[in-house]
C-alpha cells in the first residue's frame, strides 16, 4: 500500500509539474468563455450594423401588407420585366413578384435575387406570407382581429416531480445532463488514453523491469491508474472553478444578459404587459436552476466519473503493457472505444428525451454504458433502487476489469518485440504468476 | 551461510520449459558468473529471485532465509532491458527508487547524493534525464541499483553500452562492494569479463544447469594436460607424450603442444624435452571460460 502511494505522488507530481497541465488546466477555461464572448460580442456588432436589405415588390393581387423586421419592401413602379433588371442595378436585395392570385391558391410568388438566398432568409418571406394569409382568411371566416388575439395562448406547464415537490425545468436538466455526459465523456478518454501513454512510455524507455523488481506489477498499474485520477480530479476542479468565475464575468463587462433574458425583453417590447410576467418567468428559470440539488449531482459525477475512469483506465492500461507503440494500440482500442462511443450517442438519442424509458435505465445500469448515460438522467431523478444497483454494479466492473487488465499487465510489461493479437492476450490472461 | 540457495526450482510456460529442476548455491562475498546462451533461462532465474514471477516448483532462500516480499531491499537488480524516466531529473529519479526499495525520504535523499558526489557528477543532480548522455545514463543506472545498499546485486550484461572507461569505473565499484561484504551475480556473454571477474561460475543451457564450482575447480575439470612449449630445434618426442602440434615461429624456434597420457607430472615434462631440446617457454594449455562454454553448449546442442 506505501508503495502504491509513492507511485501515485510520483506519477501526481509528474503530470502536474508538467507546462501541458498548467497550459490546459488554465487555458481551457479561459478559452471557452473567451470564444462565447468573442462570439457574443460579434454578433452584437454586426446585429448594430446591419442595414435592412431592400427587396423591391410588385404586387398584383393587392392582397399583402409587405412588413418586416429583416427586409425593406418597397413596392416597385413599372413592368414585372423592369423590375426582373432594376435591382442588379441598384444595390438592392432583390425583386419580389406576387402575380394576382387567390388567397386559396397561392400560387407563382417569385424571388429574383442575385445570389442564392439561405433558407432563413426564404423562409421568413414565406411565413410573411403565410401569417397574412391566414389573418385574411379568418377575417372572411367573420372571424375579426379581437377573437384571433384571444385565441393565442402561451402555455408553460410547470413540472413537480419527486416528493419534495420541487418545480423543475426539462430543459435545464437536460442541458445539466448533456453538459455532465460530454464532460464524463471527454475526462475518461483524455485521461485513459494518458494511463496507456505512460505505460507505454515506461515500456520503451524499458524502466519497467527495474520497477517491478520493487514493486509489484499490480501496484505500479493502479499506482499509475490513481495517480493520475487523482491529477484528473484536481484539473476538474480547477476547471469548474475557473469556468464559473470567467463565464460570468467576462459576460458582466460586456454587458450582455444571458440569453434567454434577452429573447424575454424582445417580447416585452412588442408587448409591455407581460414584461412583469416575462421576467418572472426567468427570475424563476434561474431559481430553478439554483434550487438543484448540486451537492448530490456533484457528488454522483464525482462518483461516475472516479467509477468509469477506473473502468475504462484499467483496460486502457492493459492495452498499453500489451503494445511497444502508440500505432501498435489502435487495434486493440476498438473494443473499448465502442461502448464509449455507443453510450455517448444514446445520450442524444434516448436518454435525454426519455430519461425514463427501459432503454435509458438500462444503459444506466450497465456498468460499461452506466457513467455516461446516469450522468444524462441524474438531474430528472432516478429512483434509488436503480442508483444504488447502478453504483454496485460499476463498483463490481471496475473491480473486475482491474483484475483482468492485472493479469494481462503482468505479463506484457515485460514483453518486447512480440506480436500480440487477442489470442495471445488470452494467454497471458491464462498464464499462472 | 550462504547467500543464495536455489533448489529443483522449475518454471513452465505453454509451450516451453524455461527452468529445469535448476539448483545453484552461491556463496557469500563472491562474484557469481550465471552464464548461458540467448534464452537458456538466465533472464527467467533471475526474474524469479527478484520476484517478478514466481517458480512453479521448487524454493529459493537468501541469507538463509526464505525469499519473501522484505528481501525486495535486500537485493538490487539492474536488468539487460533497463532505463530511466526520461523526463525525470537525476536527483528525484534516485530518490524515487531508492524509496521504492523501502529507504525513507531522507535516506534516499543522502544516498542519493553521497553516490553523486562520489562519482563527481553532483551538478547533474537537476538535469533531466533525456538530457545526458548514453555514458552518463547508464552510471546514474548503476547508483540505482546500489545505492540502497544491497547485499546481493544482480547485474545482466552490466557492461553493454558501456565506454571503455566507464565499464572499468563500474568494475572497480564492482570490486570495492565485494570487498564490503556484498554478494554479486553476473550475468554474461562476455567470457573475458568472467574470466577476469568471477569467483564462481553457473551455465545454464536449454533451461538446465550443466555446470557449476568455482573458476578454479572448472578449470581443473576441464584441464587436458596440454601444455605449449617455445624450443629450439625440432625434437621427436617419447612415445609416452603426444604431439598434438609443432608450429615453425622462425628459423629454428618451434611452438609445439604436447599433450601429456598417463600420470606424467609437467616436471618430468620438462626433464624430457631438456633432454631434447632447448625450452624458452613453457606454459601448461588451461582451457578458457570461453572455450569450456562453447565446449559444453555445442555438446549438449549435439545429443
Amino acid at each position: 500500500m506505501n508503495k502504491i502511494w509513492l507511485i501515485v505522488q510520483r506519477e501526481f507530481l509528474n503530470r502536474v509539474q508538467k507546462k501541458s497541465f498548467l497550459i490546459a488546466t488554465i487555458l481551457i477555461p479561459l478559452v471557452f468563455p473567451a470564444i462565447i464572448g468573442l462570439l457574443v460580442f460579434i454578433g452584437k456588432e454586426q446585429d448594430k450594423n446591419k442595414r435592412k436589405e431592400v427587396i423591391q415588390y410588385i404586387d398584383e393581387s393587392k392582397l399583402f401588407k409587405p412588413d418586416s423586421s429583416k427586409y425593406i419592401f418597397k413596392e416597385f413602379h413599372g413592368s414585372v420585366n423592369e423590375g426582373k433588371t432594376a435591382y442588379k442595378s441598384n444595390g438592392d436585395f432583390g425583386f419580389l413578384y406576387i402575380p394576382a392570385i387567390s388567397p386559396s391558391k397561392p400560387k407563382g410568388i417569385t424571388l429574383y435575387t442575385k445570389i442564392s438566398p439561405s433558407i432563413d432568409d426564404i423562409s421568413a418571406i414565406e411565413n410573411l406570407f403565410e401569417s397574412q394569409l391566414r389573418d385574411l382568411k379568418m377575417l372572411q371566416m367573420k372571424i375579426d382581429q379581437k377573437l384571433l388575439d384571444s385565441l393565442k395562448t402561451d402555455v408553460n406547464i410547470i413540472t413537480i416531480s419527486g416528493e419534495e415537490e420541487k418545480s423543475s425545468n426539462s430543459m435545464i436538466l437536460a442541458g445539466i445532463g448533456m453538459a455532465a455526459g460530454i464532460l464524463m465523456y471527454m475526462f475518461i478518454f483524455i485521461y485513459g488514453a494518458q494511463i496507456m501513454q505512460g505505460i507505454i512510455e515506461e515500456k520503451t524507455s524499458k524502466v519497467v523491469e527495474v520497477i517491478v523488481s520493487s514493486v509489484k506489477p499490480f501496484q505500479l498499474m493502479m499506482g499509475k491508474i490513481l495517480g493520475l485520477a487523482s491529477v484528473g480530479l484536481l484539473q476538474f476542479l480547477i476547471w469548474i472553478i475557473l469556468m464559473v468565475t470567467l463565464t460570468v464575468g467576462v459576460l458582466g463587462a460586456l454587458g450582455i444578459d444571458p440569453p434567454q433574458q434577452q429573447a424575454m425583453q424582445q417580447i416585452s417590447a412588442e408587448a409591455a404587459a407581460q414584461q412583469a410576467a416575462a421576467t418572472s418567468e426567468m427570475s424563476k428559470n434561474m431559481e430553478q436552476f439554483m434550487s438543484l440539488p448540486w451537492v448530490y449531482i456533484g457528488s454522483c459525477f464525482i462518483f461516475y466519473f472516479l467509477g468509469g475512469y477506473l473502468l475504462y483506465g484499467a483496460l486502457f492500461a492493459a492495452v498499453g503493457s500489451a503494445v511497444d507503440s502508440p500505432a501498435e494500440a489502435q487495434q486493440f482500442m476498438f473494443p473499448i472505444t465502442i461502448p464509449m462511443l455507443i453510450s455517448y450517442m444514446s445520450l442524444f438519442m434516448f436518454i435525454l428525451k426519455d430519461p425514463h424509458g427501459p432503454i435509458s435505465v438500462w444503459l444506466s445500469i450497465i456498468p460499461i454504458t452506466s457513467p455516461i448515460a446516469m450522468m444524462g438522467r441524474i438531474g430528472f431523478g432516478v429512483p434509488l433502487w436503480q442508483l444504488g444497483l447502478s453504483i454496485l454494479l460499476l463498483i463490481g466492473g471496475f473491480i473486475f476489469t482491474t483484475w483482468v487488465a492485472g493479469r494481462i499487465y503482468r505479463v506484457g510489461i515485460l514483453m518486447h518485440g512480440t506480436r500480440v493479437n487477442y489470442k495471445v492476450l488470452m494467454k497471458w490472461f491464462m498464464m499462472k504468476n | 551461510m550462504e547467500a543464495l540457495i536455489a533448489n529443483n526450482v522449475t518454471k513452465r510456460y505453454t509451450n516451453h520449459t524455461a527452468l529445469d529442476s535448476v539448483s545453484l548455491t552461491i556463496p557469500q562475498k563472491t562474484i557469481f558468473g550465471l552464464l548461458g546462451p540467448n534464452g537458456a533461462g538466465k533472464t527467467t532465474l533471475i526474474r524469479i529471485i527478484n520476484q517478478i514471477i514466481n517458480a512453479d516448483s521448487g524454493d529459493i532462500s537468501i541469507f538463509g532465509e526464505k525469499l519473501q516480499n522484505k528481501h525486495i531491499g535486500t537485493i538490487g537488480y539492474l536488468p539487460e532491458e533497463r532505463g530511466l524516466y526520461k523526463k525525470l531529473k537525476v536527483g528525484e529519479q534516485l530518490t524515487y527508487f531508492a524509496q521504492l526499495k523501502g529507504l525513507s525520504k531522507k535516506e534516499a535523499v543522502d544516498k542519493s547524493k553521497a553516490w553523486i558526489k562520489k562519482f563527481e557528477i553532483t551538478d547533474w543532480w537537476n538535469k533531466k534525464v533525456e538530457d545526458l548522455s548514453k555514458g552518463m545514463a547508464q552510471k546514474i543506472q548503476f547508483i540505482s541499483t546500489v545505492m540502497h545498499e544491497p547485499r546481493l546485486i544482480i547485474l545482466d550484461e552490466p557492461f553493454s553500452g558501456f565506454d571503455p572507461v566507464n565499464a572499468q569505473l563500474i568494475t572497480n565499484e564492482i570490486l570495492e562492494l565485494k570487498e564490503k561484504g556484498c554478494t554479486i551475480i553476473f550475468s554474461t556473454h562476455r567470457m573475458e569479463t568472467v574470466e577476469d571477474l568471477c569467483d564462481h561460475i553457473a551455465l545454464i543451457n536449454k533451461s538446465k544447469k550443466i555446470l557449476e564450482g568455482s573458476k578454479k575447480q572448472v578449470k581443473e575439470m576441464y584441464r587436458t594436460s596440454t601444455f605449449s612449449v617455445e624450443h629450439k630445434g625440432a625434437f621427436s618426442l617419447p612415445a609416452k607424450y603426444e604431439l598434438i602440434e609443432q608450429k615453425n615461429l622462425e628459423d629454428i624456434y618451434f611452438r609445439s603442444l604436447i599433450k601429456v597420457n598417463g600420470n606424467e607430472s609437467p616436471n618430468q615434462l620438462i626433464r624430457d624435452l631438456t633432454d631434447i631440446t632447448e625450452v624458452h617457454n613453457f606454459i601448461e594449455k588451461v582451457p578458457t571460460m570461453s572455450e569450456i562454454f562453447i565446449t559444453l553448449v555445442k555438446g549438449g546442442s549435439d545429443e
